[in-house]
């Protein structure tokens, strides 16, 4: 089954076209990748789907658990799409640099409170017990990902791996079914690489996650990806499973930018 | 949860300092109160409204990261709002002189404590309108708003004859305002700024300073997060200028000049934008030290008459001393931190360290 699909995806900056005609079709459970040369519209892509953009024309459907229909997500505000199921990472590291580790794990649970601001000020029992169970939820997710003997730590002073499994951490609080992971082997050295392909592994099964990444490191993709989805110029090239796609002569072309009649 | 539960004898013992500390300042407001001259009086409780009216800016501003320049707007809202509703009925013929008031407020007197807090939401429900439209843009908009608002309700108060008595102002309002009253609202709004910013939605706002993106992207609604504080911060401003209508006795228009904003984003930005504690400290420091320059204010006999010392001049020296902490002390007295006795301790502890090397190095040189 379909967890999430994009039909006929453009989006547009006055004239640039950075994505045109997205079709992806993502399953329940498996882990699906987008890559392409840089600047070919996967950044762009994600933020269609989460929210941060309006695409020009086109759908994006979300199918979560909970519900028997699609639910039409196109254009939602980020915080409801959020709400609905899909959590994010974001290319650059966006953590709140002065907050620490729990407090940045902590906020992605806000969207769940169910007492109102006067009920936090008066530290209701209802407010009590709803903080309680978000600190509980964090503290094991943080000790779930190896996080928990940092969590007072401020977050701008963690190792650039930890922030990025941070980033992650954060994004699996907000309870998601379809997590997307812009670059998250972005500026590893090939051992740090291994051990994040192991991680994405545990976090998938532990958390019952679908996956749908960017990422520049192909042998990362090649071994984790069910499905990879090829961009070129806002296009969609190619899509198929990795050895469809090692074997794609367009792919080839707009990695290696072989001449059309060579 | 359990765990959480604390026994009294256990929460005296991990407080006494809190404690004690509370109990020597309601010592200090009794022996203010009783033995301080009206002078002094006055200035002490200017520092508590300062400090309410900052606190709430900095909810705003500093944990929020919105800019908003209404505060004198607010404190107006809530002045006016003290002073239309308590000056007693059979005075208001005298202070409405040139217009009468209008009938359906006329006859209307309510207790103090109720034109408080009515006046506090009041307050609340314009920066509701202000920020309807202000709040779901990114960017400067806020301020540039805030800022008019805060001019035109000034104006509005200028014009509405019948129920603000126009430029005259109100005269005769009750004088309720004293030490107890100004130090315990305070006291409550500080107490309730504290639980607010360390619950799950001052961390929302806190998210909504560091980074908006990722905070949406984290399920947080922008636009109801930044209402919620800023509506707050208006309630607080609200109920700080009623308090300030029922020190003085007297409201006019003039009181509410844009300038007076500039007293309280002084004092957030050298307190430090998010901190508690440092927006408490600097209001006393920037109160009392608008007082004490005023000397600056009045020509100066040193045989020679120096031009500069004029009225108006003690304001120039705030705007250099607001421009230096700008340019070199960024993060203000605390920055982000807060004064807790933990906090002390290290800073004593870090300052005996650097006390004593630097004499170790100075003995080397010695040598």
């Amino acid at each position: 089954m379909s967890l999430l699909k994009t039909e006929k995806v453009i989006m547009q900056f006055g004239g640039v076209v950075a994505v045109n005609d997205l079709n992806i079709d993502i399953k329940k459970g498996e882990l699906a990748a987008l890559i392409g040369p840089n600047g070919a519209g996967k950044t762009t892509a994600f933020n269609v789907i989460t929210g941060v953009y309006t695409p020009t024309s086109g759908s994006v459907l979300l199918s979560p658990a909970n519900e028997n229909d699609s639910i039409d997500i196109t254009g939602k505000r980020p915080d409801l799409i959020t709400g609905l199921g899909i959590a994010r990472t974001f290319q650059n590291i966006r953590l709140f640099k002065e907050l620490s580790v729990m407090e940045n794990v902590l906020i992605a649970t806000h969207q769940n409170v169910n007492y109102n601001f006067l009920s936090a000020i008066f530290r209701t029992p209802k407010a009590r017990r709803g903080e309680a169970e978000a600190k509980e939820k964090c503290e094991f997710l943080l000790d779930k990902l190896g996080l928990i003997d940092l969590k007072d730590e401020k977050s701008s002073s963690l190792p650039y791996g930890q922030q990025r499994h941070l980033e992650i951490a954060r994004a699996l609080a907000t309870s998601p079914e379809l997590l997307l992971l812009d670059e998250p082997a972005a500026g590893m050295n090939p051992q740090e690489t291994d051990e994040l392909t192991d991680f994405i592994y545990q976090i998938r099964s532990d958390f019952d996650l679908t996956i749908f990444m960017i990422e520049h490191h192909m042998d990362l993709v090649m071994q984790i990806s069910d499905h990879i989805y090829v961009l070129d110029f806002g296009c969609t090239i190619a899509k198929g499973t990795p050895d469809e796609i090692q074997n794609n002569q367009k792919v080839i072309k707009a990695y290696l930018g072989v001449d059309a009649d060579a | 949860m359990n765990t959480q539960k604390m026994t009294f004898s256990s929460f005296i013992k991990t407080h006494w300092k809190t404690i004690v500390f509370l109990g020597l300042l309601l010592i200090g407001i009794a022996l203010a109160n009783e033995f301080a001259d009206s002078y002094l009086r006055r200035i002490l409780n200017l520092c508590a409204i300062y400090t309410i009216v900052s606190l709430g800016m900095n909810l705003v501003n500093g944990f929020t990261g919105q800019f908003s320049l209404g505060q004198a707007g607010f404190m107006a809202i809530g002045a006016y709002t003290v002073a239309i509703f308590t000056v007693p009925v059979e005075m208001r013929a005298s202070v409405f002189y040139l217009e009468p008031m209008a009938p359906f407020l006329a006859n209307i007197e309510l207790p103090f404590i109720g034109a408080l807090i009515l006046g506090g939401i009041f307050s609340a429900l314009v920066a509701f309108l202000i920020g309807y439209p202000c709040l779901r843009l990114r960017g400067d908009y806020l301020a540039i708003a805030t800022l008019g608002f805060s001019e035109i309700i000034r104006i509005i108060f200028t014009n509405t004859q019948t129920i603000t008595n126009g430029a005259l102002g109100i005269k005769g309002i009750p004088t309720i305002s004293n030490l107890w009253w100004t130090y315990g609202i305070a006291l409550l709004v500080i107490i309730a700024t504290i639980l607010l910013v360390n619950s799950s939605y001052g961390r929302a706002f806190k998210s909504i300073r560091e980074d908006e993106i990722a905070a949406e992207a984290m399920g947080i609604g922008l636009f109801k997060t930044k209402m919620t504080s800023f509506m707050i911060g208006a309630f607080f401003t609200g109920i700080a200028g009623g308090l300030f209508a029922a020190l003085l006795g007297t409201v006019d228009p003039k009181q509410f000049y844009f300038t007076l904003t500039y007293n309280f984003l002084l004092i957030i930005v050298l307190g430090g934008m998010g901190s508690i504690s440092g927006t408490i400290i600097s209001s006393f420091i920037v109160t009392i030290g608008l007082e004490w320059l005023r000397f600056l204010d009045e020509p100066m006999a040193f045989g020679l008459d120096l031009p500069i010392f004029r009225p108006g001049f003690r304001m120039v020296i705030f705007s250099l001393l607001l421009m230096i902490i700008v340019l070199f002390y960024r993060k203000g007295l605390m920055g982000t931190n807060e004064l807790t006795w933990d906090f002390i301790r290290k800073k004593i502890r870090s300052i005996q360290s650097r006390l004593g090397r630097k004499t170790s190095i100075d003995g080397g040189e010695k040598k």
